[in-house]
């Protein structure tokens, strides 16, 4: 079962994006620390939340000054992807056991299901595809920790004055840049961008939401327009 | 941040991620979601990181500061077509981190 050939095959598939896995965990290590998280609690959070992109939403609206309503909803609206990767999982996974289920409603990221879709879209063998799926995910999730706790190490060290918190400003800056690959998602972040600041005197940073929903309306319009 | 706030934060963001990806694996195995939500979906990442990161750049202090003098926003002008380039967020954070810390020297 664990560390079977097609366990070791997926997280072998994985070796490749682990640099880069882990250099993000390092961002959101340091992050995590510069938003005023004691080392320990820094560790708890990657490890129970363990999903990257809404952890580092999540600080930076706080050290904004957000309420934990809005920040909690924001973290939701980010993992939202994942809720895609669980419906296309589903019908794969029905007979699993429930242990096996609850290990994948915890291991699956990004880069995990990214690998585990480009093998074995569309193939039937379920048993051997799972366990590819699980080494995948357990390869990534080894790089996230081994990175994100050096970030953590590290990020204690840095002196103030430093502007850690802008670590992850820059962060959101390149993963905006990196998602926009055609115009309906341009026309999207700019809607949201624009918004962001006019609806920004908002009380407890509800411009964000507002602003996101505006987004995804425009972006949507978009696409039904220019089709 | 103290502690109880770091905890309420930790297990809401947990609750948020475990949800999500166990929600059709776990909860909801006989569902299938519509397909305009389905395409809708597509613009959330677009939509919310623009969403985070404006604000964080024009505005300091509360105030709206759309001039270059803006430490923030000049360096986010300046990592921005290294993240297009490269789309690597490690060469984007270097560039604009040393950006940063460069504008604030001098700029002030």
């Amino acid at each position: 079962m664990l560390l079977s050939k097609d366990f070791l095959a997926g997280a072998r598939a994985c070796l490749p994006v682990a640099p880069g896995v882990a250099a993000f965990g390092v961002i959101t290590g340091v992050a995590m620390v510069g938003a005023g998280l004691s080392p320990w609690l820094a560790v708890a959070m990657t490890v129970i939340v363990y999903a990257g992109t809404a952890q580092l939403a999540a600080l930076q609206l706080f050290v904004a000054g957000a309420p934990l309503p809005v920040i909690l909803f924001a973290g939701l609206v980010l993992n939202l992807r994942l809720v895609l990767y669980s419906l296309a999982l589903a019908p794969h996974v029905t007979g699993l056991s429930r242990r096996r289920k609850l290990a994948l409603s915890y291991l699956v990221s990004d880069n995990g299901y990214a690998h585990y879709a480009a093998r074995y879209a569309g193939t039937p063998d379920t048993r051997s595809k799972i366990d590819y799926l699980l080494g995948a995910c357990s390869a990534v999730w080894v790089a996230w920790h081994v990175g994100s706790i050096a970030g953590i190490a590290a990020g204690a060290r840095v002196p103030e004055g430093w502007h850690l918190e802008f670590v992850v400003t820059l962060t959101f800056l390149a993963l905006a840049i990196a998602v926009i690959r055609d115009r309906a998602l341009a026309v999207a972040a700019t809607a949201a961008g624009v918004t962001a600041v006019l609806a920004y005197p908002l009380p407890f940073r509800l411009g964000l939401i507002v602003a996101a929903v505006v987004g995804i309306g425009a972006g949507v319009v978009w696409e039904r327009w220019t089709r | 941040m103290d502690a109880l706030t770091a905890w309420v934060l930790i297990l809401g963001l947990a609750a948020t991620s475990l949800g999500a990806r166990g929600s059709f694996i776990l909860f909801l195995t006989r569902f299938e979601v519509p397909r305009p939500v389905q395409r809708a979906l597509r613009f959330v990442p677009a939509a919310v990181f623009t969403a985070l990161l404006v604000p964080e750049l024009v505005f300091a202090g509360g105030t709206l500061r759309l001039g270059l003098d803006n430490p923030k926003l000049l360096a986010a002008l300046v990592a921005a077509p290294v993240a297009w380039r490269t789309h690597s967020t490690t060469a984007t954070i270097l560039v604009g981190m040393a950006a940063l810390l460069l504008a604030e020297r001098y700029l002030a």
